[in-house]
């Protein structure tokens, strides 16, 4: 056994996950993340994060598979695990948060019930147990009058308080990570941060780790400790928020930094990537974001650009990195 | 390789002077017919509110789901009447139109309401050149050919390829395209006023600034007024000349947009403005500041200032709805401690 004090909580390495007819949309991936640590996954729609995550909570859709790679939780192998070691898993280990919770309640069941019964079958609690572990629970995740909540049934509950509902639910079990996919996309801005605050707190209280999954730069900037971007299914740039933020390496975090900052209010020309991400396995020999990068020469599209290790936990793949240091965004 | 575009005009924002082209004064609107004896009360979706929309400008409307923004669009263009108040559009009394006159403004399509992804609401079968054209059949005022070549117009206005796109259908486009393909056909008449609801909330940045770049584009090349509905601030940054703030059917601040954000003057906008996440550290006020204290004394739905019960600030004389109060700097805010409130901060989370 690996010691859980030290090794990390989710490691992935070298994960490919194709869609459909065989077209690659997540290109070797890697990465991991630390115990208690939160990580945030940005990139722009379609750049491939949920696919990722949905691998990770092996949960991909019915079109999807792994290709190859390796996803190792808290030092169990999960790679090829069976449909019943994931269920196993899920819930007890690892819980997940998806943008439309509503899809994930049972319409037709009090939300007090769905809990309860969540910590019956996983945490082998009694019933009034598991009844005044879900009140719990609820005022834990920030619900007021939880004894009253007990009793409702989603569609009595705003987008928030749902969400609210489905953290309390993905807690529940003390899972070590928590993927919250978009989670608080569709909600507005002070709900957001109300709920971005909540997981912060149950990080603390808990013992958590996050990948917060988001194509909100801005989002991941006041939440996590560690960035990773992707574009086009790779990861493009990784390490410590602050570093990323304060000086951001690859162009395309460039791009993405001059479209999100937002500084004053006053009226201005908005800046824009121009073009759009390729798409879904669409071969290409070299860099990814080359068509739409300013600084793309040839070294760039005559062959494949790694991810090289630029110390301090940093990472970046773009083949003029060294040319670029130090050249205006 | 960010580009940034030529924006020459920049400066030249709308004068106070400009008559409004849409004045809105004192709307109240509701679904539900109010209780006997009760005002507005419970079922307002609009209560008391007031805007007005000059020539050439973006108006941003920002606001919880729910606060009442569609209805102000809706009540607009004639969708639901309005239970008091007064909607003058160029000058006309829009409560006198009645009947046919009314059936007939709206087919000239001088106000144009474009929802967030219309186009999952239309015909799937119907191509873009239909799509495009339809509001021009509706409003029967131009020959066949004229009405073929406004539509190529329109098309190539939001940046679209006519030759590649007239014969396409909705699903053979990407969300960006089928957003300009709404607009196009939102804009087929020549309106005077656009309002768009929730335009960029389904998109990311990169394609959110496109959109935005793209109404500023067709403000100025048609003289259009564009009223823009968000539920996200951010979504208004760098576009919007002014903006107003609802609040559960109330308008509770509006004014300069670089005004109101940077120092708002109702309590709300300070918790839109301090939730309102960022990449760059700025200083301001952190949500936590703004929130009211757990042990606070509790306030009730109604009868009392709207945002009673979510303010920190809340006191003896909240439980009369302040009325809007004209400020500096040609903004306006519905709170009793208009501004004021920010003496009363305390850096709660350093002391706790
Ligand atoms: N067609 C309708 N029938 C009944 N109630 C409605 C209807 N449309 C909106 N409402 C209600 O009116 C209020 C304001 O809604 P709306 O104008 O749609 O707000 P927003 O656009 O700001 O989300 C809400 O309470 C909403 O539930
Ligand atoms: S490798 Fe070349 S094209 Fe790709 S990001 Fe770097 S400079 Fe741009
Ligand atoms: S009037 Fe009172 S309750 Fe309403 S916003 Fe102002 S301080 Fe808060
Ligand atoms: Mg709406």
């Amino acid at each position: 056994m690996p010691d859980p004090t030290t090794s990390p909580v989710l490691e992935v390495s070298d994960l490919q996950v194709s869609v459909g007819d065989h077209l690659v949309a997540v290109h070797d991936v890697s990465f991991s993340i630390g115990r208690g640590e939160s990580v945030g996954l940005v990139g722009e729609s379609g750049s491939g994060k949920t696919l990722t995550c949905r691998a990770a909570l092996g949960l991909l859709p019915k079109t999807g598979e792994v290709d190859h790679g390796r996803i190792v939780l808290g030092g169990t192998e999960l790679t090829g695990a069976t449909r019943r070691t994931w269920n196993d898993v899920r819930g007890t280990r690892l819980g997940a948060v998806f943008q439309d919770s509503a899809s994930y309640l049972n319409p037709s069941l009090t939300v007090g019930h769905q809990l309860a019964e969540q910590l019956r079958v996983k945490r082998g609690l009694s019933r009034t147990d598991a009844h005044r572990r879900a009140v719990e629970l609820f005022a834990e995740v920030g619900l007021h009058d939880p004894e009253g909540v007990f009793h409702q049934y989603p569609h009595e509950l705003s987008g928030g308080m749902q969400q609210r509902v489905l953290i309390a639910i993905a807690v529940s079990c003390e899972p070590e990570l928590l993927i919250a996919d978009e989670a608080t996309t569709a909600l507005d801005v002070v709900i957001q941060a109300e709920i971005l605050d909540l997981l912060d707190r149950l990080r603390e209280s808990h013992g958590l780790s996050l990948l917060l999954v988001t194509h909100d730069l801005a989002v991941v900037a006041e939440t996590c400790e560690r960035i990773l971007v992707m574009y086009a299914g790779e990861i493009v740039e990784s390490g410590t928020t602050e570093e990323v933020l304060a000086r951001p390496r690859h162009p395309y975090t460039q791009a993405l930094m001059g479209v999100a900052t937002i500084g004053t209010w006053e009226r201005r020309a908005l800046e824009i990537i121009p073009g759009q991400p390729p798409s879904v396995g669409e071969d290409m020999p070299g860099c990814r974001f080359a068509p739409r990068c300013r600084f793309a020469t040839e070294v760039c599209t005559s062959g494949p650009v790694a991810l090289a290790d630029l110390g301090e936990g940093r990472a970046a793949r773009c083949a003029r990195i060294d040319d670029l240091e130090g050249a205006p965004a | 390789m960010t580009t940034t575009q030529e924006r020459p005009d920049v400066d030249d924002g709308p004068e106070a002077r400009v008559a409004p082209l849409l004045r809105v004064t004192d709307l109240s609107v509701s679904y539900v017919p109010p209780k006997k004896g009760t005002s507005l009360g419970t079922g307002a979706a609009l209560t008391e509110a007031s805007l007005e929309v000059r020539p050439g400008e973006i108006v941003g409307i920002v606001g919880e789901t729910g606060s009442g923004k569609t209805t102000l669009a809706r009540a607009t263009v004639g969708l639901v009447r309005p239970v008091a108040g007064r909607i003058e559009f160029a000058g006309q009394d829009m409560g006198a139109l009645r009947g046919r006159a009314l059936r007939e403004f709206r087919r000239s399509g001088q106000v144009q309401l474009v929802f967030q992804d219309p186009l999952r609401s239309l015909d799937p079968d119907l191509t873009v050149a239909a799509l495009v054209r339809e509001p021009l059949d509706i409003a029967g005022t131009l020959s066949r050919a004229e009405r073929h070549e406004r539509v190529v117009e329109s098309l190539r206005l939001v940046g679209l390829d006519p030759d590649a796109m007239l014969d396409r259908r909705p699903r053979q486009l990407s969300g960006g395209q089928r957003q300009r393909v709404s607009l196009a056909r939102a804009i087929s008449t020549r309106p005077q006023l656009l309002f768009c609801d929730e335009p960029v909330s389904a998109l990311d940045v990169s394609n959110r600034n496109l959109v935005l770049s793209l109404l500023d584009r067709l403000r100025r090349d048609l003289g259009l007024a564009v009223v823009i509905i968000a539920h996200d601030l951010r979504s208004l940054a760098g576009i919007a000349d002014r903006v107003a703030v609802f609040y559960r059917s109330r308008v509770v601040e509006q004014g300069p947009i670089q005004a109101v954000l940077e120092r708002p003057a109702h309590p709300y906008t300070g918790l839109l403005t301090a939730s309102a996440p960022s990449v760059t550290h700025v200083d301001r006020l952190r949500p936590d500041q703004l929130r009211p204290d757990p042990e606070a004394r509790s306030w009730p739905a109604h009868g009392v200032c709207v945002f009673a019960a979510r303010c920190r600030f809340a006191h003896d004389a909240c439980t009369d709805q302040p009325a809007p109060v004209r400020l500096a700097d040609d903004r306006e805010a519905a709170c009793h401690v208009a501004g004021e409130w920010r003496a009363l901060i305390t850096d709660s989370k350093e002391a706790s």
